[in-house]
């Protein structure tokens, strides 16, 4: 809602200055978005008349005019506007007034001829974007008085963004209770002078929908003449509204809008074909619209029509077919109340949004739809002329709205807020804004004025107490009590714990969008049916992430092609995905590693990162659960990651994650440098851990025996090491990888493995002949379950 | 006996010239060893007149301990030289880096977030989460949005065709807490949330947190008091806080919260707009019709609610100036953190 802070202030002028003004109405919930002057900054401008014009003797385009300002001589000024004529009364800037910042007028020659001035337009003026000639102003100007106080433009439009409850606030009217409620003022009462019906003609209105139409006025008037240009005064309140002058009528309906809250419609009486009728649409019913736009309607939308068609979109834009222009001259003038809830949304499914819609969608109140009828009626036949009829005045009363009458109760008042406002402070401010107030022993009745939709309930009331009292006056009051902070279990592991590991591993934390390009999800999740959102932001924002890594690739690529070869990002976040009607949204930590093992250095080489480097970072997470045996990786084939190189993680016969190279395929068609690792674990599995149980410490000597094996070279040492520790669980303390080698000496499909075994036992010393029949059945048992060849010193 | 000082000069002088301990040890063989040059004198006492004996036998004696003497002392000074030089060739540039990993670092918005989370689960909040896929139902229905309050229009939702929804905000969490746990309570709850809608201003992702507490006797003033002391926690400084009425659907009164600038001080710059305030979020009396829709009885107890951008907070924190680098993942930024 734009307006201009000399309309507002006709209506309530509180001592306050413009500042304050805006600062009142910000902290009382209308928030002020803007506030600019009305026009450019200048001075040294003043009305003047053209007594005279003649031709430039050396130039077509220019004219030479005698011009007086309310001075004993009069000027000659040389003017280039074609619409300089003689009688006129303009603004004039004279030698030495000041337009904009820097430029002052000179006494000058043009083409020979000195010029004492210039005579202005709006736009040199600040108070049009555009305009064509010069300003022509009434002949009633004053001569000679300065062009600031004539045009009364030491003035500010104003815009408040208002929110959704507050529709009342959408007019000048309302917005002047709201500030007479704030500064214990009246605001100017609302006097609507009843314009007397000239003849008996009228429209026949058939209101089919009264439950979303329950009060419908209308009115004919004859004989206007829209020719005519709107007065000045209208044209510049619109204007410092932030509307455009269309037509007179059209301009007195916006007029009346912006002073009192209610839309109106006018149609074109000789375009259309009585009846009208207020009606939801048929199906398939079209509607072209003013805006050029044609719209098919549903039949849930209401609309204005005729007997053949569709006029208008009620409440919400007029049709082109009925539409008022200069040459009308019999118009039909609509003011209706048109429920809140039928219209709420309807606009926006149109894909529209115009002042109308604004307020009606908000609620309007039904004590006006007669009066602006009036008051347009008064101000159309003052500008157009012209013979108006009968009010046509249809109220379905069991429809609108029922007078509310709500019950405050003394106490409740401080258990919301904390403080105690005195009973008198309260009964003011509720009449402030219109309500009536009846006090009880213990609470006040409170009937609330039709144009509150927003005041149901006793709670709305004590905010409308807590806004006007002012909420800066409500101190700050500490909650007295004992605050005990909940710990976390034993069993649970904290994000930021699960964040540290990987964070003193080198990694940075990476936040990316959960929404991805779906030919990137795809790589990795060909299978899934990606969640798809019907409004992307973009096409490359389109699908729900199936996994951290298509985002994660797109940060890789970000810094890869910013000259950053290492890299080590993870990620917290849900991924999404939909198992038949099912959607999972699973938290997962997710990674990515990319170029060197360690940061460039004099100390090491430049090894590049491997599986194994990753796979260090994965197992110090599952360590936090302290029961890492129950993790296994297990190769696997994933899209989108190398097939020699990925392996699934399991727990409790559950996969739980994955880590792999990334396929140099994909890495290819995504421009991106190898070598570059990912992984993802479900957070659900590894924030979970166990409450470490102790072992008594044995006191007697370890044993340790060294073993190396030729074994398949694609047998899984971690099945060798698990079948070993399982041979004798209480004494087997520890299975200790030392070489894995292929290569020379060794036969060509086949490794050396060697390990170490740690033996102790509880309870007593381990014997040389106890130790070497264990090896040997290990030995053995390995023989026969893998194949594996005792390799010889 | 002449031959007794000829020796001894001799061995005297080896000593001197011993450079190493191996030499040395060859020189106390040469002289002091079984059979070595004093030793052997000392075996030809027999030879010598037995009144002399005595005194010949003292005085090779005595050229021994002189000579032993010696050699002790050599060899330590030899040892100490030579654990000098050792350590002289030991000695490195203890100004070159540190091997292996560096140390990584949070992201900016989960580094202020963990320290919002820290202060409210050290006032008793528990930490709870939702889905950010939602329904219409948690999202806006229970929160006293109804279908088709102007106020639904303004979230810029994202929709999925089945109906669901991207959460706008992180008020479900809300409704969702209170169909699980009778007040009194206290939550907090941090993470992603979602609108259409992208420019320098927006993204289309960003992070909000948000507490509710719910207990018998909770007043708007208390709300002031929190945020207060909560801003001055995260801020580290003590800002005013001013309350400015507003209309959220799920909360009232509402109120936007307004806290000095921390640029500024207040006195007015560029990041306040030249205001001197800054806007951090937005807060209330949880709303009858949301309380009821917990199943809480709005006439027992009342409560309010607060929420925030976590963005908005970190950039104000390290004086980040735009908001769409939060989601490049940039190395050149993460590494600041
Ligand atoms: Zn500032």
């Amino acid at each position: 809602m734009k307006f201009s802070e000399q309309w507002l202030r006709e209506w309530v002028n509180p001592a306050v200055t413009s500042e304050q003004l805006v600062e009142q109405l910000t902290m009382a919930g209308l928030e002020v978005d803007s506030i600019e002057p009305v026009a450019g900054r200048f001075s040294g401008v003043v009305v003047g008349h053209v007594l005279a014009v003649q031709p430039h003797p050396d130039a077509d385009r220019l004219r030479v005019c005698q011009v007086d300002v309310g001075q004993s001589d009069t000027l000659n000024i040389v003017c280039g506007a074609s619409n300089v004529r003689e009688g006129i009364r303009v603004p004039v800037a004279v030698i030495g007034a000041r337009l904009g910042a820097d430029f002052t007028i000179k006494r000058a020659k043009l083409r020979g001829i000195e010029s004492q001035g210039m005579i202005c337009s709006a736009q040199e003026l600040g108070l049009a974007e555009t305009s064509q000639g010069i300003l022509i102003l009434a002949d009633e100007a004053p001569l000679g008085q300065d062009f600031r106080e004539y045009w009364q433009l030491n003035d500010n439009a104003i815009t408040v963004e208002l929110t959704p409850n507050r529709g009342d606030c959408a007019s000048v009217n309302g917005l002047a209770r709201e500030i007479a409620a704030l500064n214990g003022m009246l605001k100017k009462q609302l006097v609507i002078n009843s314009v007397a019906a000239k003849h008996t003609e009228q429209l026949a209105i058939i209101i089919k929908a009264p439950e979303a139409c329950p009060r419908y006025v209308g009115r004919l008037i004859r004989n206007v003449n829209n020719q005519v240009a709107s007065p000045l005064w209208l044209i510049e309140r619109l204007r410092r509204s932030g509307l455009r002058s269309i037509n007179p009528i059209v301009d007195v309906l916006n007029y009346v809008m912006l002073e009192l809250g209610q839309p109106m419609h006018v149609f074109d009486v000789a375009k259309l074909n009585p009846d009208i009728e207020v009606r939801f649409a048929q199906a398939d019913e079209t509607l072209n619209l003013l805006n050029g736009q044609t719209v098919k309607l549903s039949s849930d939308t209401l609309v204005i029509a005729d007997q053949d068609k569709a006029l208008a979109l009620a409440g919400i834009m007029g049709g082109s077919e009925a539409e008022v222009t200069a040459k009308t001259q019999t118009i039909f003038l609509e003011s209706a109340f048109f429920e809140p809830i039928a219209m709420a949304g309807k606009a926006r499914r149109y894909g529209l949004h115009t002042d109308s819609s604004y307020r009606f969608e908000r609620g309007v109140d039904p004590a006006l739809t007669e009066k602006a009828v009036q008051r347009a009626s008064e101000l159309i036949i003052q500008i157009t002329g012209g013979e108006p009829g009968p009010i046509f005045d249809q109220i379905s009363s069991e429809y609108l709205p029922n007078p509310l009458t709500i019950k405050l109760r003394k106490t409740r008042i401080k258990t919301v807020l904390g403080i105690t406002i005195p009973e008198a402070e309260v009964q003011t401010i509720l009449t402030s804004l219109d309500m009536q107030v009846t006090p009880d022993a213990e609470a006040w009745q409170v009937q609330i004025p039709a144009h509150r939709f927003d005041i149901k309930l006793e709670i709305d009331l004590i905010e409308e107490l807590a806004r006007i009292y002012g909420y800066d006056k409500i101190p700050q009051q500490a909650v007295q009590g004992q605050f005990t902070a909940k710990p976390l279990t034993e069993t649970q592991t904290d994000f930021y714990r699960l964040r540290n590991v990987l964070i003193d591993r080198g990694y940075r934390e990476a936040i990316t969008y959960s929404f991805v390009a779906p030919k990137l999800n795809n790589i990795f999740a060909p299978e899934q049916v990606p969640l798809e959102l019907c409004n992307p932001i973009s096409a490359e924002l389109a699908v729900m992430r199936s996994h951290l890594w298509p985002g994660l690739l797109g940060v890789l690529q970000h810094n890869q092609h910013r000259q950053q070869e290492r890299i080590r990002l993870f990620e917290i976040g849900l991924k999404f995905n939909q198992y038949d009607e099912r959607i999972v949204q699973q938290p997962v930590i997710g990674g990515i590693v990319a170029g060197t093992r360690y940061p460039e250095q004099w100390a090491s080489g430049k090894e590049p990162v491997d599986f194994f480097d990753v796979k260090a970072d994965i197992e110090a997470l599952l360590a936090l659960t302290g029961r890492q045996q129950a993790f296994s990786f297990v190769s696997v084939e994933k899209p989108g990651l190398h097939p020699g190189q990925t392996a699934k993680i399991i727990c409790d016969e559950q996969v739980i994650g994955y880590i792999g190279a990334l396929h140099p395929l994909v890495a290819e068609q995504q421009n991106l440098t190898l070598p570059i690792y990912l992984f993802e674990l479900d957070i659900s599995i590894i924030n979970q851990q166990v409450i470490p149980s102790y072992t008594t410490l044995s006191k007697y000597p370890s044993i340790r025996r060294d073993l190396a094996f030729l074994v398949e070279q694609n047998l899984p040492v971690a099945d060798l090491l698990t079948k070993i520790r399982n041979e004798a669980k209480d004494i087997i303390k520890q299975v200790q990888l030392f070489d894995v080698y292929q290569g020379k000496g060794i036969p060509i499909g086949q490794k050396s493995v060697a390990l170490g075994i740690i033996m102790q036992h509880a309870e007593r010393t381990l014997i040389d002949e106890e130790v070497n029949q264990l090896i040997q059945k290990i030995i053995s048992d390995l023989q026969q379950a893998f194949g594996v060849k005792l390799r010889e010193e | 006996m002449q031959n007794l000082q000829v020796i001894l000069a001799a061995a005297k002088l080896a000593v001197e010239q011993a450079q190493d301990i191996k030499t040395l040890e060859q020189v106390r063989i040469n002289y002091l060893g079984k059979s070595g040059q004093l030793t052997e004198l000392l075996k030809q006492l027999g030879q010598i007149p037995a009144e002399q004996r005595p005194q010949f036998g003292q005085a090779v004696n005595q050229a021994k301990q002189e000579l032993q003497s010696l050699i002790q002392n050599t060899e330590q000074s030899i040892q100490a030289s030579q654990l000098q030089q050792k350590l002289a060739n030991e000695s490195i540039d203890v100004s070159l880096a540190g091997r292996g990993q560096t140390l990584g670092g949070l992201h900016p918005i989960t580094r202020i977030r963990q320290r919002i989370e820290q202060f409210f689960t050290q006032l008793g909040f528990s930490m709870v989460d939702g889905p950010e896929i939602e329904n219409e139902y948690y999202n806006f229905t229970a929160l006293n949005i109804p279908e088709h309050h102007p106020a639904r229009a303004m979230h810029d939702t994202f929709y999925f065709p089945n109906g669901l929804l991207l959460r706008t905000h992180t008020s479900p969490v809300q409704i969702r807490t209170m169909e699980q746990q009778k007040p009194p309570l206290r939550i907090i709850t941090a993470g992603r949330t979602y609108r259409c809608d992208s420019d320098v201003r927006h993204t289309p992702m960003f992070h909000q947190v948000e507490g509710l507490w719910v207990d018998q006797g909770l007043t708007f003033a208390n709300l002031k008091w929190l945020m207060q002391a909560f801003l001055t926690h995260i801020f580290e400084t003590t800002v005013d806080v001013k309350f400015r009425a507003s209309y959220f659907p799920f909360t009232e009164p509402s109120a936007e919260i307004d806290m000095t600038c921390v640029h500024c001080q207040g006195s007015g710059c560029r990041v306040c707009s030249h205001s001197g305030w800054i806007e951090v979020g937005g807060c209330g009396m949880v709303h009858p019709n949301v309380l009821a829709a917990g199943n809480i009885d709005s006439e027992e107890y009342t409560g309010f609610a607060f929420g925030m951008g976590i963005e908005r907070i970190a950039m104000l924190r390290y004086g980040i100036d735009d908001l769409r680098v939060l989601f490049e993942n940039d190395l050149r930024l993460l590494e600041q953190f």
